[in-house]
């Protein structure tokens, strides 16, 4: 792995609400090499949106960073101001989210809306960021690019218009993009067309990948490691084909024995007992205890994170030696 | 695009035919304009000639046919107290209104829309508050108690500005405003202030509404993303989103000031056709009566072809089935 090029320690976000502080984000730690493609994985209110929106320094209020380091190219990013966060944003590191209706204006055109982007950055004559525009919307795969930046964003498919989120996003050739759910509103065929397309795209531009999904069997096919986050904290961490095979923590067995494709037709299909925990206050301890079946007495503590080689999981009990073959 | 156009000006025409029955007939029935135009002394032949002169012994459809097809040839008819052409007294009179009302909300627009973003885009800070507590008073204090206060403030206690009158006047197309001349401008200010408190106070709810709403979405979220600054968001983006309702309610506001300035014009002595419609309500004079409402209900169905056309052209998706 080359020299990483995004490297958060210890991020720690919260978010203080009237019931409570509610621990979002408790103590990530993890490192994403240039050109590498991370795939962050949880279930929905694991955290792993926040970790995103923390590394753009964009969680909205009443949440903030409360403590932890994010350097991208070395440079540490908690504790910017607002502006020396703007000018880093979209230009260094940028961010895509699910559902591209949302996200793009409707009553701009593609082309007012990427010249914005471009200006926020680099000025230019409208020529020149129009043949910039096109020339990106050309490289996420849109034909005819010139004459579609007159388009607004209700005139494009769902794919389309997610490919010019994308576009938007890659308009300064940041080092790292985050991808919150990006293909999750879009049809499976959709979607496996941008998840080929945003792989050699990050290959092309040693862009880095940090991709968010809770869709384990996509990011598999995408990424080259995976982190898994449970109730704020990444339980597990490694090489997609080494963690998919030998999963160490109960947590990532148990999503992995969930997944369709390994459940037989007819049959039920296997669920993790119980639900994810509230973040509101949790007790100490493993947060996955109350839903596992391998917790003892042990797990009252915190599990320290164990790094092994390229693996690491946050379990008094891993599967390791259970599985191991 | 001109489909939809044809299809609106067929319903506008639609919609002032219906309106000249529902005014004629309302008119005709609230009173016998004979019993002020006479002195009780007229003998029966003044009667009779009045009656014949001003076509009052046709039948009333008769009547409708008649002022109808005066109306379609430009003639509105002669007022039965000033013995003018209604026309002449109400185009003398509009200017007047027109300015006043364009000032009031047009400076309604302009102050309201940006003070109701800032407080919907910093909804907890301390001017957010007072900008909201501003719109609160607007809404709330009636308008001639406002304009009487403002009248003993500035033109009474402060002796600053005039309480009354258009001042110096100056001529453009052919008419006289007041809104040319630096003398003309102290005049307008205290009522179209008064007029613009209410507009104002909508404005901002609206502006501040819409805002809130939108910086809560992936919109704002992903322009910030993509490190656009917090004022091209605001401006480019988050302006443009907001601005249908406000564009609705800027052309029903403007239509129904334009008609009824009434209390202000009265209460500045503004000279405009709201003083006028009260006159001419107070005497029966049908006449303007009849032309007024019908250039109201004109102006309501302009402005609201007006406002459906700019939604078409702020919001890209309203165009397509424009012409369903």
């Amino acid at each position: 792995m080359s020299a990483p090029i995004l490297e958060v320690s210890d991020l720690t976000t919260h978010f203080f609400t009237r019931a409570g502080v509610v621990k979002a984000v408790d103590g990530v730690s993890f490192s994403v090499g240039a050109g590498e493609i991370v795939g962050l994985v949880g279930e929905s209110g694991s955290g792993k949106s926040v970790t995103g929106f923390s590394l753009m320094g964009l969680v909205d209020p009443p949440g903030r960073i409360v403590s932890g380091s994010v350097k991208l190219d070395g440079e540490e990013l908690v504790g910017l101001s607002w502006d020396q966060l703007r000018a880093l944003r979209g230009s260094h590191i940028a961010m895509v989210f699910q559902d591209p209706m949302a996200t793009l204006n409707p009553v701009l055109t593609i082309g007012t809306q990427m010249r914005l982007a471009i200006s926020a950055h680099d000025k230019t004559s409208r020529r020149a960021a129009d043949a910039r525009a096109a020339d990106v919307l050309t490289r996420v795969g849109i034909p005819e690019a010139r004459s579609r930046l007159g388009a607004y964003p209700h005139e494009f498919s769902g794919g389309m218009r997610q490919r010019v989120a994308i576009a938007i996003a890659l308009l300064h050739g940041s080092q790292v993009l985050v991808a919150d759910e990006p293909t999750t509103a879009l049809d499976v065929s959709i979607q496996a067309q941008i998840l080929t397309e945003m792989r050699d795209l990050a290959a092309e531009t040693g862009t880095a990948l940090v991709w968010i999904s809770h869709d384990l069997a996509t990011v598999s096919t995408l990424a080259d490691r995976l982190l898994v986050m449970y109730a704020g904290r990444i339980v597990e961490q490694g090489p997609v084909a080494s963690v998919l095979r030998d999963p160490h923590h109960p947590y990532t067995a148990g999503l992995l024995r969930s997944l369709p494709a390994t459940a037989k037709p007819g049959e039920d299909l296997f669920q993790i007992p119980g639900t994810t925990p509230s973040l509101l206050d949790p007790p100490p301890g493993c947060p996955f205890r109350p839903r596992c079946e391998h917790a003892s007495e042990l797990c009252t503590a915190d599990p320290p994170l164990e790094m092994s080689r390229d693996r690491g999981v946050r379990c008094f009990h891993p599967l390791r030696e259970m599985v191991s073959v | 695009m001109s489909g939809f156009i044809i299809q609106r000006l067929l319903q506008a025409i639609l919609v002032m035919a219906v309106m000249s029955v529902i005014v004629f007939a309302g008119i005709y029935s609230i009173g016998n304009p004979l019993e002020i135009l006479l002195p009780p002394e007229a003998t029966q032949d003044v009667r009779e000639r009045t009656i014949a002169r001003f076509g009052l012994d046709r039948p009333v459809v008769e009547q409708y046919f008649y002022y109808i097809r005066n109306l379609l040839q430009g003639d509105l008819g002669r007022s039965y107290i000033y013995n003018e052409p209604v026309l002449h007294l109400i185009s003398g009179r509009l200017p007047a209104t027109i300015e006043l009302v364009l000032v009031s909300v047009l400076g309604a627009l302009f102050v309201g829309v940006p003070l109701g973003m800032l407080a919907g885009y910093r909804p907890d800070a301390l001017s957010s508050r007072i900008i909201m507590a501003v719109s609160i008073l607007g809404f709330s204090v009636p308008t001639f108690w406002v304009g009487l206060i403002l009248i003993l403030t500035f033109a009474v206690q402060l002796g600053w500005l005039p309480s009354g009158g258009r001042g110096d006047t100056a001529e453009l197309f052919g008419t006289a405003w007041s809104f040319l001349t630096l003398n003309g401008w102290s005049h307008l200010a205290l009522p179209a202030i008064n007029l613009a408190l209410f507009k104002l106070a909508i404005m901002i709810r609206l502006a501040r509404a819409g805002t809130r709403e939108v910086m809560l979405g992936d919109t704002v979220k992903f322009a910030r993303a993509a490190g656009l600054s917090e004022w091209t968001i605001m401006s480019r983006h988050v302006l443009k989103l907001i601005s249908i309702p406000i564009v609705t309610v800027f052309g029903l506001e403007l239509g129904s000031t334009l008609a009824f300035a009434v209390v202000t014009e009265t209460i500045f002595s503004w000279p405009g056709v709201g003083k006028l419609i009260i006159d001419s309500i107070k005497n029966l004079d049908r006449p303007v009566m009849m032309a007024y409402l019908m250039l109201t209900a004109g102006l309501f169905v302009t402005i609201n072809l007006v406002v459906d056309l700019v939604y078409a052209i702020l919001d890209p998706r309203l165009r397509k089935g424009g012409a369903a």
